[in-house]
């Protein structure tokens, strides 16, 4: 019965439906699932297809979201489950990510984030038009080992190398891993500023967000 | 008859309109302008001073369309009126801020220059097809702050037509308004004679920065037309259906008006935008898209029901080099366009989105609208009877190519091209080097910006130019611009 149960919900997960989901999710608990059985067995099974069915070209960018949220909506469920049994799931990585100074471009950073919470992150969002300040004092409260920056304008990117200026001039450097993403951006830039990593698309800067964090 | 388009139906149209006057009540504009929040309240709109959002009711959104300007002309820089925003006319400028140009000897693109953008705008006097000028090139030779300016600086010492523009931020604005008064001899000719439009471009989903809306305000006031740019991203920052998207568009542009009317009655104000459909699966915003050309020409029929002139970003695509998606994206976008009658479509030249402006892809774009131009002609019956006396005369002869009346109408009725259309035999071709429509786009644009002619400009004029534009870009800490290139080709 568990069995089918969770493929069930990792179904759900992947036809992008979080009513499902969640009742999915909440029959499991009242059947005296393991939590840490749901997520490996169920919600980290549907989202890693729905990763797989978007590198292939079947799914598009709402299914990756739609999905994305179902697994926070679950997530919520299931966190006091894992609170209570004194359980706690070690975040893959603590990221702090942010669209830079002077640039208001919000749906490539929120994805990035969406996917990142999605696979595992504690994700720090500061939004958009975000001052380097901001970025500093963020991943020194949060003791983040990832930063994230987004700028989609030739005339906002260099805001990427103030930040990463920035966390060195704060001694964090050492700390933290720096990926930058946008439509400008390039790997070229991304050495050329001192960045560690790249991305092109959310569920490759998944790929890279996991890389960074295993090295540091 | 001239060959038209319609997107919507007429009921749809209005359902449209109503919805989006609706959405202006609720959930209102976000309005982050201190002065058009003063302005809106004073007029009787509901202003939330903490959620800086105005809830504006129909009337005063009917009292706004009444007093807009519905029609206007804009002069060539020696005072002749070639475009004429309002009606069914249809007219070309290249696209918008491109911060790259295609380089045609790499093929990749770079950081345009002042000797860059000279050319283009030397090449955009030189093209028949192409009725305005447009600052469709940020140089990367002067500091950012000056970015917009620096443009039209360049632009008004080499043109003649007149020129699509826009500002960056809020001061800037005033030292191009100061530019253009220059050569229009001063604020009042220049607002009796416009010579210059400037874009504005509210936020999707309804958004005024203060930005935009002071340059809204200030244009409005100076008597400058400005074109309403709203970009409803379907699906991402818009809703995904097509009509849904265009009520977002119709309630920006709606309050758009209604700020530009507060500011100063009889404002002239242009229905526009540059909406996309967003791409599900690289996150874009493609311009080369088939619901993006069906958004345009949704919006421009709902704005042309409101009696507006109109304009689209259209004729672009999202290749990255001159190939067949290029050219069939540009092609559709700009029949679209012209089809719906949308009295100023920027887009030529322009490609990866509206980043990337490429001068050969502008002429190879010239020929497409010189043969869109030819279209929206339509077919004309010339002789009465139409064709009966030339049968009589020449019965079952196919001697056309003989016939006086064939020399008398060939150049009326069909579009010549350019050697950039290669319509010659496989043999005339190979031995002519076997070249690419972009190759060949390439040798046109050396000819062309070789042969472009210096407008007379009064040195007393250049130099003044200079010395605004040298003052602000002192400002930003840039002692000396660039030398100005020859005004020969």
């Amino acid at each position: 019965m568990s069995t089918a149960l969770l493929a069930q919900i990792a179904a759900s997960l992947v036809e992008g439906d979080p009513d499902a989901t969640v009742a999915g999710v909440r029959e499991a608990i009242a059947a005296g699932l393991e939590p840490l059985a749901i997520i490996d067995g169920a919600l980290v099974v549907g989202m890693r297809t729905v990763g797989d069915k978007y590198a292939s070209g079947e799914f598009f960018l709402p299914n990756l979201i739609v999905s994305a949220n179902g697994m926070k909506q679950a997530m919520a469920l299931l966190e006091p489950e894992l609170k209570a049994r004194r359980q706690s799931l070690k975040p893959v990585g603590t990221v702090v990510i942010g669209t830079v100074r002077g640039d208001i471009h919000e749906i490539g950073k929120s994805l990035v984030g969406t996917m990142l919470a999605a696979n595992g992150f504690e994700v720090h969002d500061l939004g958009v038009d975000v001052p380097v300040d901001a970025f500093v004092s963020r991943v020194r409260e949060a003791g983040a080992n990832l930063v994230g920056l987004s700028a989609l304008l030739t005339t906002t990117m260099h805001g990427q190398k103030d930040v990463i200026e920035a966390l060195t001039k704060a001694g964090l450097r050492g700390q933290v891993k720096v990926m930058v993403g946008g439509a400008p951006v390039s790997r070229a830039w991304a050495d050329g500023i001192g960045a560690d990593g790249w991305a092109q698309d959310a569920v490759s800067a998944v790929d890279l967000a996991t890389r960074l964090v295993a090295q540091s | 008859m001239r060959p038209t388009m319609r997107m919507l139906s007429e009921s749809l149209v209005e359902q449209i309109i109503a919805e989006g006057m609706a959405l202006l009540r609720a959930p209102g504009v976000r309005v982050h302008n201190e002065e058009a929040r003063r302005l809106l309240a004073e007029a009787g709109a509901g202003v939330d001073q903490t959620a800086l959002v105005a809830r504006i009711p129909e009337q005063l959104v009917l009292r706004a369309l009444e007093t807009t300007a519905h029609e206007f002309d804009l002069y060539t820089l020696d005072g002749q009126p070639v475009v004429h925003y309002g009606g069914d006319q249809v007219h070309f400028d290249p696209g918008s801020a491109a911060l790259a140009i295609l380089d045609p000897e790499t093929n990749r693109q770079r950081v345009p220059t002042t000797a860059d953008f000279v050319r283009l705008v030397k090449l955009v006097e030189q093209l028949p097809q192409i009725d305005a000028q447009s600052t469709s090139m940020v140089c990367g030779d002067v500091v950012a702050e000056i970015g917009d300016l620096y443009r039209l600086y360049l632009a008004l010492n080499f043109i003649r037509k007149p020129i699509v523009t826009g500002a960056f931020r809020t001061d800037t604005w005033w030292v191009m308004k100061e530019m253009l008064s220059a050569v229009a001899g001063g604020d009042a000719a220049l607002a009796a004679k416009p010579i210059a439009v400037f874009d504005v471009c509210p936020s999707p989903p309804l958004l005024w920065s203060d930005l935009t809306c002071q340059n809204l305000i200030d244009c409005a006031r100076a008597g400058i037309p400005a074109e309403l740019v709203s970009m409803p991203l379907a699906g991402a920052t818009a809703p995904v259906t097509l009509a849904a998207a265009v009520v977002q568009h119709t309630a920006e542009c709606l309050s758009g008006i209604v700020i530009g009317q507060l500011a100063k009655t009889g404002a002239k104000v242009v229905w526009g935008g540059s909406p996309a459909a967003f791409d599900m699966r690289e996150g874009t915003t493609p311009m080369g898209d088939v619901a993006t050309w069906m958004i345009d020409c949704a919006y421009a029929q709902v704005g042309k029901r409101l009696g507006l002139p109109t304009h689209a970003y259209l004729g672009m695509t999202d290749a990255k080099v001159i190939d067949a998606q290029c050219g069939l994206e540009s092609a559709g976008g700009t029949l679209l366009g012209a089809l719906a009658g949308v009295n100023m479509i920027s887009g030529a030249g322009m490609m990866d989105f509206e980043s990337c402006q490429s001068l050969e892809k502008l002429v190879i774009d010239a020929e497409m609208i010189g043969m869109t131009k030819r279209l929206l002609r339509g077919i004309e019956p010339r002789d009465e009877p139409i064709a009966l006396k030339l049968f009589e005369k020449m019965g079952h002869r196919a001697e056309y190519l003989a016939e006086p009346h064939t020399l008398k109408w060939f150049s009326r009725e069909l579009y010549l091209p350019s050697p950039v259309i290669d319509r010659g035999t496989t043999d005339g071709w190979l031995r002519k080097g076997a070249t690419t429509a972009a190759e060949r786009a390439a040798e046109r644009v050396k000819t062309l910006v070789a042969s472009y002619q210096p407008v007379p400009v009064a040195r007393e004029l250049r130099a003044e130019l200079r010395a605004i534009a040298t003052a602000a870009a002192r400002k930003f800490g840039m002692d000396e611009l660039p030398p100005l290139p020859e005004a020969q080709g």
